[in-house]
């Protein structure tokens, strides 16, 4: 749009001046023609080799780590499942870019994020259908409804997750233990998730468990290590606003301690709301997600705080187990107001 | 140079790091630049009122000779920069794109005849605002890129006290050289201008603020204010754009902030470039009006680049033949650096005052030319110097919200490009936020009539 190629557009010939009374002009100096004519633009002419789509394929790369731990655990299932996922937000990509007429945008990556993402937020078990159906709703639904890449107000992969959540509820909560397992239960197959265990039964699970991933849980959420480490390449290469994850895991454990301190036998340990259920994932992938948090960084803080307590209250008070899905959908909701009343203060302004 | 790397390395928050490719020209001294055949000096070349040709066609002119001048407080006189005939007094190209009046003057053979301003015997006894009147005679505005004439600065209201002069040798843009190359090989003379101009201002303290890709110029610096038993802080800055702007200079040096639609003197400080410090001395000390400069002609489609001296008002194509010409696949001129020069779609511009550097450019350095919607991702946000929103500013730009712009700081903006250098969808929000200005004013203009 700025650069155009105008020194094609100019006359030939100089212009005849308009005014009679102007005085004879010198012959105009004649235009400068190189081979390749000169493009006119407006400065800033140099660009960082950063793109939206080196941004997302970063995002991919960062996400490797929990893929390949939920291919461990859960084996044929995770296959299965991230497959299927993957290839339908893909599929949907392209007929929303077909129905809307506009260029190709699988290139970006953003739909492989989405399908990606989606996967690594259901349980092992869960049926390749719903799974597909969950995937076209993220991208049609929760991305393109709203105007494509860059428009959406809510994360879309959570988006996906809630409709399926909402549709399925059984299934949704049906969990699996990961092959690897060491325990076996009766029936072999079900078993709770840490969360669920304490919140239905009251048992907590161990630590070690937690980190590594080998427990129960949705297929890339297990083990907070694995999270971690393609977390925290995302906030060194700061394709992730670090204060978000920061913000959000601080807040979950100093309200989760505060409930604690008060009362340690009804409350679970501030350690382990940390590191069980999508936290992790929740925070490092989903809450940064850029269309859908903050710019700014004073809004930033609050986004990851809000979520944090959010994520507590239902934790401890709601009818689910888990709440990281919505706590993060509710933030989103907030962000443009977020994104409105947090202007920084300029450089060199005075507040009253 | 042991001294400078103990000095803390200070600078602004946020800012950019774009690759800086002084190499081409910086170990190069400078050269001086064959007369031009012909020249043509702009009646405007300085922040405020145009001036009034005092020549007509076919007067002759000596080198030096003030050509152009306005009665106006705010302006600076024009000198022929060669010794010749006034050939028309008419418009021509200029590098901002339009056409402006300019006048043409052709060399009447090798002759270099000066006409000199008659000078103090000793600056250092001379009433201020004699220096005053002679840097005004001079011709001489700030050589850093505004052009604001320098005896408006060195005269701030009574109301204003300044204490710190800042010497600006920071040079953040990328590919330019000059003022690398002035420091090297004129450090007395500036250190000196800068002296006579903290005389002009009653004032003792001087910082010279030069990053630390210099290590040369500020070990050449420091020793020579200790030489010339100066007391001038030679102030390393770290290497980021803009760092050369002042607000941001200032804020690097003293850690003063100049308040949000201020100026340096509202912190009590006054910043000029070290170009326009040895014009000061050139015309206090030798009486030569401002019409030759240093400039950086460079950039990978110039075949040999180089610093040269340079009369004002030269063509482009003649500075561009002087650095051996361009390469077959050029395909973007600007003038100044690449990020916050002005193209050029015709070489027979001339150079201005204010020209730091030509720098020639083949496609492949170009930015990127495909977009993508806004991510929000906010880096736009985390690198503005200004801490505003560039991202928020150009869509209420092209939403046509002018009213928001302004409540969003958009006149805070220093166009400093660090915002759309790094927008990852390669979006123009600085050119967005330029427009925005523009409208936001018209509105404004609209709603008082």
């Amino acid at each position: 749009m700025t650069e155009e190629n105008l020194s094609q557009a100019l006359p030939e010939q100089p212009e005849t001046p308009k005014k009679p009374v102007k005085p004879k002009k010198e012959p105009r100096a004649k235009l400068y023609k190189p081979e390749t004519p000169l493009i006119l633009a407006s400065s800033p002419h140099f660009h960082t080799r950063d793109t939206v789509p080196r941004i997302m394929w970063n995002v991919i790369a960062a996400l490797v780590p929990a893929t390949v731990l939920a291919l461990v655990y859960f084996q044929w299932a995770a296959v299965g499942i991230i497959l299927t996922s993957v290839s339908s937000a893909l599929i949907a990509e392209m007929l929303v870019n077909r129905v809307k007429g506009e260029s190709f945008t699988i290139p970006d990556g953003s739909a492989l994020i989405t399908g990606l993402l989606l996967a690594l937020t259901l349980p092992p078990s869960f049926s390749l259908d719903g799974t597909a159906l969950g995937s076209v709703f993220a991208i049609v639904v929760g991305k393109h409804f709203f105007g494509g890449l860059g428009y959406n107000i809510f994360n879309p992969a959570l988006l996906g997750r809630a409709f399926l959540q909402a549709s399925f509820p059984v299934p949704m909560t049906t969990w699996t233990w990961p092959l690897t397992a060491r325990y076996v239960e009766v029936d072999g197959v079900t078993a709770a998730t840490p969360l669920g265990l304490f919140k239905f039964e009251g048992v907590t699970s161990e630590l070690s468990g937690l980190i590594t991933g080998n427990i129960s849980g949705s297929l890339g959420e297990t083990s907070a290590i694995a999270i971690a480490i393609g977390g925290i390449y995302l906030l060194i290469r700061k394709y992730a606003d670090w204060r978000i994850p920061l913000s959000f895991l601080m807040s979950t454990f100093l309200v989760s301690g505060a409930f604690w301190l008060i009362s340690p036998e009804s409350y679970p340990s501030p350690v382990f709301q940390l590191f069980s259920g999508g936290l992790m994932l929740g925070a490092f992938f989903m809450a940064t997600d850029m269309v859908t948090c903050p710019v700014t960084a004073r809004g930033a803080w609050i986004f990851g705080a809000g979520a944090g307590f959010i994520l507590v209250i239902i934790r401890l008070f709601g009818g689910l187990p888990e709440g990281v899905m919505y706590s993060i959908l509710l933030m989103n909701a907030f962000t443009p107001l977020i994104n409105r009343y947090t202007r920084p203060k300029f450089f060199g302004e005075v507040r009253a | 140079m042991s001294e400078s790397s103990q000095l803390h390395i200070s600078t602004f928050r946020r800012g950019v790091h774009p690759d800086e490719y002084k190499n081409l020209t910086c170990h190069i001294p400078a050269q001086s630049m064959p007369l031009p055949d012909e020249v043509f000096i702009p009646l405007q070349q300085h922040i405020g009122a145009p001036c009034e040709a005092l020549v007509e066609k076919g007067d002759t002119v000596k080198t030096g000779q003030k050509i152009a001048d306005s009665s106006a407080f705010v302006s600076s006189p024009i000198h022929a920069s060669i010794t010749g005939t006034v050939v028309a007094v008419a418009s021509f190209p200029h590098p901002l794109g339009a056409k402006v009046p300019m006048i043409h003057i052709r060399r009447d053979g090798e002759e270099d005849d000066w006409e000199l301003l008659s000078t103090p015997e000793n600056w250092e006894t001379t009433p201020k605002e004699d220096l005053g009147k002679l840097v005004r005679e001079a011709g001489i505005v700030g050589l850093g890129g505004a052009a604001f004439p320098t005896h408006v600065k060195m005269s701030p209201p009574a109301d204003k006290p300044i204490d710190h002069f800042i010497l600006n040798g920071c040079e953040c843009e990328p590919f330019l050289t000059c003022d690398h190359r002035n420091m090297l090989e004129d450090t007395d003379r500036i250190l000196k201008g800068m002296a006579i101009m903290m005389r002009m201002l009653g004032i003792k303290q001087g910082i010279v603020g030069i990053e630390s890709n210099k290590a040369d110029a500020i070990a050449t610096m420091e020793a020579r204010v200790k030489a010339l038993k100066l007391s001038f802080k030679i102030q390393p800055l770290k290497v980021k754009y803009p760092q050369g702007a002042e607000k941001m200079l200032i804020d690097a040096a003293l850690g003063r902030k100049v308040p949000a639609g201020g100026l340096p003197m509202d912190v009590g400080v006054v910043v000029n470039n070290v170009a326009t410090a040895l014009a000061v001395y050139e015309a206090v000390v030798d009486g030569k009006p401002l019409i030759q400069r240093m400039l950086t002609v460079t950039g990978d489609a110039i075949q040999s680049p180089g610093n040269f001296t340079s009369r004002i008002g030269t063509p482009f194509q003649v500075c561009v033949d002087a650095g051996g010409g361009l390469k077959d696949e050029t395909s973007q001129v600007f003038m100044g650096g690449p990020m916050m020069g002005l193209v050029q779609y015709d070489l027979q511009v001339p150079t201005l005052k204010a020209t730091s550097g030509i720098v020639c450019m083949q496609s492949s350095q170009l930015k990127n030319t495909r977009h993508y919607p806004c991510i929000q991702c906010g880096t736009c946000v985390s690198v503005c110097p200004m801490n505003l929103v560039p991202t928020r500013l150009s869509r209420l730009t092209e939403t046509g919200k002018y009213e928001d712009c302004k409540e969003w700081g958009i006149f805070n903006c220093i166009e400093c490009g660090s915002c759309a250098f790094v927008c990852p969808s390669g979006i123009p929000l600085v050119q967005w936020i330029r427009v925005g200005k523009v409208k936001s004013t018209e509105q404004q203009l609209k709603a008082q009539v």
